[in-house]
């Protein structure tokens, strides 16, 4: 008997049997693999039904057209169903607050350029001279929605124009000199020119469009305000807390790990009232500090902690070797981190990014409790109004559907950068 | 092994001059309390091929990693080129973007292509124009026979591939000294042919190479000199020849044969 085999010709390859593809396998496979299973499978078809027998009539027969809650009763009269005509007639408050109706197509102008302004951060495949339009998008966005004279952004805006000239100017010196002639050329700006400056141009122009009081912002409008500037500003500050904390030096690490476990250990509430009331004793007397601004720093502060901490769990999760490649193609620290290692690790730390991001943009319904307008807060104003009293499920539906419309979104838009971002090939 | 000692080497370039390239005088260098390299004297020619071999732990990757300060010395002086290697980062740098090293398992950026990792260095450190960059990139991927993958991503490429790209990664930044850190190590039998070819035909053009390796083969046919290292120290150092036929020291001789024997 001889065992030697060898084979003359390869096999070509053979569709699989039918009863192993199709709509038929998924069923077979997914419901009724066994009988524990098919139970189940009976079990929850069941409360689905219920579920949808209880809820679509509720939906199906609701009022979207009356004067009040008792309105609604009458029309329905004793059916079930939603008394959303509350929605209809105070939708715009939910979005604006107490926004100057005549004014309502600046916060517009400033939500679709905010996604113009985002479109070439988000998607590369842009021209990349829309970045320029990113830029000045806080200062255009800010104008918009408060109002007044355009010279305040403007000169705010113009410090940055000085930091980036003073950066040129040293940017030979190496090392961190272009940063700090930076951000001393930016600050010398705002504290001591940029004053006489706007002075100047207000004298000069005097242009402007009405101005409008914090306290008229609120609805949906305050939770886009805060939840977007704090995302925008906790990224790269909780970039940099999370380098300084794998620093080699001792003062830097010390004060990030202190800045980050101080805010971590502290309920985000305390911090906005902190922020409402505290602050003002601490800054000198006569400072007309903004609170939507207040709210917005500390709302920053408290998610960069949270970021800074994520992503050093991405720097973390990087292999030695990608440190040590970039030090021996000589790259200095900044631009090893930039060019190598932060692509790699912000890639990484995406999902636990969008988690802290799509935390802070709910969270900010918080403010609730220091008295700014937000939805939550409305729904309240429209509760205790006496034509609506009674009324909950169909104020907190649509408030509820607004923010899972965002937060759906910026997940999903996280899946596809992560599908885009995927070289690895494993 | 014996393939690469038969082949047929072009020694008309392979010359050592008299320039130094890398000094070393009396280095030492501790982790924690354990004292890793002692005393190590060493002087590098320009134009030399070094082949440093020895057993687990003796120190000879922690060595070559010293000569471009992915580890910090505590003792002594090491002369890169000219510059010596202190804490100043400045110095630091100018080294590194002149001596260029290939590591183990390759350390390419999983992020870029094969054509972005062998252009990065010289865009940010070198400064060169893209253009002019991406032609020196292809013109090494030619080198390393595969300008085909130059557009993949590294996560793409076989091991042996990922190597070769590794070396041309090196050589877009022009060094003048080559560090190889066991490069075949982590590689199949099938692809640890392709990369020591490159690295014969880098050697066959004048290259300065320290390697750590335990290809012979290669140190044969190539070195102009083999270290052997154990327990931090120098032990043993001579011409490939002497070195594997009449090894002076035990400690070289039980090594040998362990390496050698199977």
């Amino acid at each position: 008997m001889s065992e030697a085999f060898f084979r003359t010709e390869m096999l070509p390859q053979q569709p699989p049997p039918l009863r192993e593809t199709g709509a038929v396998k998924w069923v077979r496979e997914n419901l009724i693999s066994s009988w524990l299973n098919a139970i189940l499978t009976a079990v929850s078809l069941y409360v689905v039904v219920v579920l949808l027998a209880w809820i679509v009539p509720w939906f199906w027969n609701s009022v979207w057209i009356a004067d009040s809650l008792s309105h609604c009763r009458e029309i329905l009269a004793g059916r079930s169903g939603g008394c959303f005509a509350v929605i209809t007639e105070r939708w715009l408050q939910l979005l604006f607050g107490a926004y100057p109706p005549a004014l309502y197509w600046r916060p517009i102008a400033a939500f679709v350029l905010l996604f113009v302004a985002l479109a070439p951060m988000l998607f590369t495949g842009l021209p990349r001279r829309m970045l320029w339009f990113s830029a000045a998008y806080p200062f255009l966005g800010y104008w918009l929605i408060w109002g007044g004279t355009p010279w305040f952004a403007v000169t705010a805006a113009l410090g940055f124009v000085v930091a980036g000239i003073a950066y040129r100017a040293f940017e030979t010196r190496g090392g961190a000199v272009p940063l700090i002639a930076a951000a001393a050329a930016a600050i010398v700006w705002w504290v001591f020119l940029a004053g006489a400056a706007r002075g100047a141009l207000d004298a000069a122009l005097p242009v402007g469009i009405e101005f409008v009081r914090s306290d008229r912002l609120g609805g949906f409008l305050i939770s886009m305000i805060i939840g977007v500037s704090g995302i925008a500003l906790s990224l790269p500050i909780g970039i940099l807390l999370a380098l300084g904390r794998r620093s080699d030096m001792p003062i830097v690490k010390m004060s990030c790990v202190i800045i980050i476990e101080f805010i971590r250990g502290v309920p985000l509430i305390t911090l906005l009232f902190t922020a409402s009331l505290l602050l003002n004793y601490f800054l000198p007397p006569g400072t007309n500090f903004d609170l939507i601004l207040r709210v917005i720093i500390m709302v920053t502060i408290f998610s960069a902690a949270y970021i800074a901490e994520v992503i050093r769990g991405g720097l973390a999760s990087l292999p030695r070797g990608q440190f040590e490649a970039a030090d021996s193609l000589g790259l200095d620290y900044w631009r090893a981190m930039r060019l190598i290692i932060l692509p790699q690790a912000l890639k990484v730390s995406i999902p636990g990014i969008v988690n802290t991001f799509i935390g802070l943009f709910k969270d900010t319904t918080l403010v609730v409790f220091i008295g700014l307008l937000d939805p939550l807060n409305l729904a309240n104003a429209i509760r205790a109004d006496q034509k609506w009293n009674g009324i909950y499920w169909e104020i907190y539906i649509f408030i509820g559907a607004l923010f899972f419309a965002f937060c759906f979104a910026i997940s999903r838009y996280s899946m596809y950068l992560e599908r885009r971002l995927k070289t690895d090939h494993r | 092994m014996e393939d690469l000692a038969a082949r047929a080497i072009d020694r008309s370039r392979m010359t050592v001059t008299d320039e130094i390239a890398i000094e070393i005088v009396k280095m030492n260098k501790w982790y924690g309390t354990f004292h890793v390299l002692r005393d190590i004297d060493l002087t590098v020619y320009k134009g030399e091929r070094i082949v440093i071999c020895g057993p687990s732990g003796s120190g000879k990757s922690t060595l070559i990693r010293c000569i471009n300060r992915l580890e910090e010395h505590q003792q002594g002086k090491i002369v890169v080129d000219g510059i010596e290697l202190t804490s100043d980062l400045k110095n630091v740098d100018k080294v590194r973007s002149e001596v260029g090293m290939v590591f183990q398992h390759f350390n390419l950026f999983p992020h870029l292509t094969v054509l972005e990792n062998c252009t990065l260095a010289p865009i940010w450190v070198r400064k060169v124009p893209k253009k002019e960059a991406e032609e020196t990139a292809m013109h090494f991927l030619r080198k390393v026979r595969i300008p085909e993958q130059a557009m993949k991503y590294p996560g793409q490429l076989s091991g042996g591939q990922q190597q070769r790209v590794a070396i041309a990664r090196s050589l877009c930044m022009k060094p003048r000294i080559m560090l190889f850190d066991e490069p075949t190590s982590a590689l199949d039998p099938e692809m640890i042919k392709e990369v020591l070819d490159t690295m014969i035909e880098l050697a066959q053009e004048g290259m300065t190479m320290l390697c750590v390796t335990h290809e012979m083969g290669f140190a044969q046919a190539v070195a102009n000199r083999v270290i052997f290292m154990d327990q931090g120290q120098i032990v043993e150092q001579n011409e490939p020849r002497e070195f594997f036929n009449n090894p002076k020291s035990d400690r070289t001789r039980l090594f040998l044969s362990q390496i050698l024997g199977h």
